[in-house]
């Protein structure tokens, strides 16, 4: 069998799979929602769908874990079946591909020669870049070479995971390796990051439907992540901020306020620090997120996160207080190992809301 | 055919990166081959000077496919340094988080990173449903999506997909090969399940994400877990929380003994051949896990710990991974240096530093006779050894325990084949699929194990008096180790002033992908190729089958330490 021959559209797919009209618009009312997009959208989705063929996806895997791959198989809407038989064409992926050795690098060049300018470019992991990319080699040439020639054609890259975008563990310091993450790497392509180890999978899967759909990029922050999934951090979401603004604390492992629930801000939780959807979409379907299941948020969406303060070190700053913040007004959020700030900002934040003082000096007698 | 090298990079449906070069004779038989890790990354580096009580995050990400593993091993290695016993809750959760990831990993093995080694997609197209039904109701009369209109959606499906012209993650491969020998209708059965599986491995895992927190990589705690236990809370571990995970235990069961088994046996059956090949070393190892009463007592172990040596069922020799005499890792083959004398160093005293000595990138193929990996090469002994399912039922077998010798004997007697067939590739898979059967069912009784431990009045789940890093000794060593999916895992942490002077671990795929030591001995992948026919070198489907059959992990396999040239003066080993 070869990949040649016309590319037929998402719409043409499922109708040859035997997917009526009705179906086939309950689907793209599913997808609509999945992306939390308005109802009033769905004839946008309908369109894209009926119009577009699938879209070539290489996937190329450097130094990682491959979390991501088994994050985004982990989708529930849409599932990964559907992603990958009825709305991309994923011709290059080392993790599923059934062919394997030089026919698989034969189709990433016939892909990246039959269609320059149209297929994405999803990369998970990063590029070791010391002494001359040694660290990573895929049929005997360095991933260096691999991302640098696969980007060149690309229409646009997805950087999957904290890998690929921030750099993640291998670059946790010394970064013995030299492992870069891709922005630092491919120039001059839009790169959409979207960090996390690994991202949540129905993030993944709505980055790349919501390209599909729209036929563009998602709005993009000043670290190029789509707005639409990081835009709030953990902490103005969470389910235990009452606790936090009420200063009840989990103060031990498995203590009293562990079982009840209470926050988990003076174990280390980053989730003021951090940007991402965990707190809304949660894990798995909705199952839970480490909050939910009684560990801080390690900050795994942050850049540089590893290295920041031991992620069991409460937090001494938080940047902004309100749920109005977003990254961009902040700036890189960091983790300030040694400060003054949480102190004045648990006094300010006390005023604003308008809580019992005595809970406050609670919270920060003990910094 | 003359004599020729075949090279196989990358290899795909495996974790990482991982290159095969075999020498065929003159008939296409391999005569030598080569196992290079071609990835790196270094972080036990990374960890030095870290907070231990941290280690287990950073572990995690040794891995993503076999996520949890080296979070278990990194929190019990601590635990082990600074004197710590988990309670008993603690233990409990962590088995059934083990046993849900062995579930999982080994069902998306055989369906997503094995099965298009045996089926093939294309015949499938040409199955007649109806009779694909029958198949199925035969083969598994207890699962109910066994109907001629079911297969006829499937088909219907494929048929569409593969005339759109865009075959994504099914071009190119090695479709109408001759050594793929099922019918159209098995292919098509298979194919289905392929797809059921897919939509099911994510219903297991949450099981992870309702005790840690998300999956992959769930979050652990050195001293126990941190998802605190309540029955009167809705914040904690409660009914509803366990009845959720009851039901996915059960729903995992029916995958594992009604789509898993019955696939891999009927797929076995079509392939008696691969019997014959692929049975490498002959030795195998087991450090054991599924404590029932801690981990420092694996008498209680439902994986027992042990060896066995040159296919010798009759007795079982014991391994401890503490001794410095038995576990040495040497780097005659790979892309390190040792000390000018030192030959082999046991992970307490891991001292190594990469020096790339290959061809400059591109290359077109490796010299056998120079370094050629980024993995070491671990003896036991100084043996090379092959860990995984195969070694750990082997040695269930091997110990006389009833619940092993049940399922091995069973399976044995459907295929027709004496137990001298499981050292081979095919064994490799049928013993994966065996020792799955075993957790699905330890799944519920350490579920069960739960439920009369909290009903007894016991809602502990983590032990913090050595929390603080003031409590510990000024300086510590300590071992975690677990028998992950792919084989066994041992952790090596050296503590000092509160922080990690030294972190060593020697994982699964290490020690079955290991290039030759300095006596020539191949690894485990390397002996298991020697000997296998090859019907056309340029589409390689037999060096995937029997590399597959391992399972291979290489971002866990390559890893290093810095040199520690300090010598140990008192330390406290527990």
């Amino acid at each position: 069998m070869s990949s040649s021959g016309h590319p037929k559209t998402t719409y043409d797919v499922l109708r040859a799979h035997g997917v009526d009209r009705r179906k086939f618009l309950k689907f793209c009312t599913l997808t609509a929602a999945a992306m939390g997009l308005d109802v009033s959208l769905v004839p946008k989705v309908v369109e894209a769908m009926e119009t577009k063929p699938r879209i070539p996806v290489i996937w190329l895997h450097g130094l990682e874990c491959t979390c991501c791959s088994e994050s985004f198989i982990r989708s529930s809407h849409p599932i990964a079946q559907d992603v990958i038989l009825n709305m991309i064409s994923l011709d290059y992926d080392d993790t599923l591909q059934a062919a394997a050795g030089e026919q698989v690098e034969e189709i990433r060049r016939k892909v990246m020669k039959e269609h320059p300018g149209e297929y994405v470019l999803a990369v998970e992991g990063n590029a070791p870049t010391n002494d001359g990319g040694v660290y990573c080699t895929v049929g005997g040439d360095t991933f260096l070479n691999v991302l640098r020639e696969t980007a060149e054609h690309a229409k646009f890259v997805v950087a999957w995971g904290s890998c690929a975008s921030n750099g993640c563990v291998q670059s946790a310091y010394p970064n013995p390796t030299g492992a870069k993450p891709v922005h630092e790497l491919i120039h001059g392509k839009p790169i959409v990051n979207v960090p996390g180890c690994p991202p949540i999978a129905e993030v993944m899967t709505g980055v790349l439907t919501y390209v599909l759909t729209f036929g563009r990029l998602p709005e993009l922050d000043s670290f190029h992540r789509p707005k639409m999934f990081y835009a709030q951090r953990i902490h103005d979401k969470c389910y235990r901020r009452a606790y936090f603004d009420a200063g009840q604390f989990v103060e031990e492992w498995d203590d009293d306020g562990a079982r009840k629930g209470w926050c988990l801000y003076k174990m280390g939780c980053r989730g003021p620090t951090t940007y991402n959807s965990c707190s809304t979409f949660k894990w798995n379907n909705g199952v839970s997120y480490p909050i939910g299941s009684g560990h801080g948020c390690i900050g795994c969406s942050e850049n540089n996160f590893w290295d920041n303060s031991p992620f069991y070190d409460r937090l001494t700053s938080i940047p902004v207080p309100g749920i109005e913040a977003t990254p961009d007004g902040v700036g890189e959020t960091l983790a300030i190992a040694a400060g003054v700030g949480v102190a004045a900002h648990f006094a300010s934040f006390m005023v604003k809301k308008g809580l019992d003082r005595s809970r406050g000096r609670d919270a920060e007698s003990d910094e | 055919m003359t004599a020729q090298r075949v090279v196989v990079d990358p290899v795909t449906r495996i974790e990482g990166h991982l290159r095969i070069e075999a020498m065929l004779d003159g008939k296409g038989t391999i005569q030598d081959a080569m196992s290079s890790g071609t990835m790196w990354r270094g972080i036990e580096i990374i960890l030095r000077n870290r907070d231990p009580r941290t280690a287990w995050a950073y572990c995690e990400r040794i891995c993503g496919v076999c996520t949890t593993v080296h979070a278990l091993a990194s929190v019990r290695a601590v635990e082990n340094a600074v004197g710590i016993t988990v309670p008993r809750n603690a233990d409990i959760i962590r088995n059934i988080m083990f046993l849900t990831q062995y579930v999982q990993d080994h069902v998306i093995h055989f369906y997503h990173l094995t099965a298009l080694d045996w089926v093939d997609l294309v015949s499938a197209l040409g199955a007649d449903p109806a009779k694909t039904a029958a198949l199925a109701q035969a083969v598994s009369p207890h699962w109910p999506k066994a109907t001629t209109g079911y297969f006829s959606d499937v088909k219907a499906t494929l048929s569409k997909f593969a005339s759109s012209g865009q075959l994504g993650i099914f071009a190119n491969a090695y479709w109408g090969h001759p050594a793929y020998k099922l019918p159209a209708e098995a292919n098509l059965m298979a194919v289905a399940h392929y797809l059921e599986a897919l939509k099911w491995q994510k219903e297991i895992a949450k099981i992870h994400t309702i005790f840690g927190g998300k999956n992959p990589h769930p979050n652990y705690l050195v001293g126990g877990m941190a998802c605190a236990i309540d029955m009167q809370s809705d914040n904690a571990i409660n009914m509803e929380r366990l009845n959720y995970v009851k039901g996915l235990i059960t729903q995992a069961q029916g995958i594992v003994e009604n789509l898993y088994l019955p696939d891999l046996l009927a797929v076995a059956s079509f392939y008696p051949e691969w019997t014959t090949y692929g049975g490498g070393l002959g030795n195998y190892m087991s450090y054991g896990d599924m404590p029932q009463n801690g981990i420092g007592d694996p008498s209680t172990f439902l994986f027992p710990r042990g060896i066995i040596l040159d296919k010798d069922l009759s007795k079982v020799l014991e391994v401890d991974p503490t001794d410095p005499d038995q576990i040495r890792e040497q780097v005659a083959h790979s892309w390190y240096t040792y000390p000018a004398g030192t030959e082999a160093l046991h992970p307490w005293d891991g001292v190594t530093e990469p020096k790339y000595t290959g061809p400059k990138p591109p290359y077109k193929q490796l010299d056998e006779n120079g370094q050629y990996s980024w993995l070491k090469a671990p003896r036991w002994r100084g043996k090379a050894m092959e860990v995984g399912p195969l070694a750990r039922v082997l040695i269930g077998f091997a110990s006389g325990r009833d619940d092993f010798k049940e399922v091995v004997t069973e399976a044995l007697g459907q295929l027709k084949i004496p137990a001298a067939a499981l050292f081979s590739t095919l064994g490799r898979l049928a013993a994966r699929g065996l020792e799955t059967r075993l957790a699905a069912h330890w799944l519920q009784a350490e579920f069960d194990r739960l439920v009369a431990n909290i009903k007894a009045g016991d809602q502990q789940v983590a032990d913090t008096t050595r929390w603080e890093p003031a409590t510990w000794p000024a300086e510590c060593k300590g071992f975690g180790f677990t028998e992950a999916p792919r084989g066994s895992l041992g952790h090596w942490v050296h503590i000092k002033d509160t922080k990690i002077a030294n972190y060593q671990a020697v994982v699964p795929s290490t020690w079955n992908a290991s290039p030759k030591d300095s006596e020539g001995q191949h690894g485990a992948y390397e002996a298991a190729l020697l000997g296998t026919p090859m019907a056309d070198p340029k589409r390689p489907v037999e060096i995937l089958r029997t590399i597959h059959s391992f399972d291979p992990c290489l971002a866990c396999a390559s890893h290093v330490f810095g040199p520690d040239g300090e010598k140990l003066a008192e330390v406290v080993v527990r």
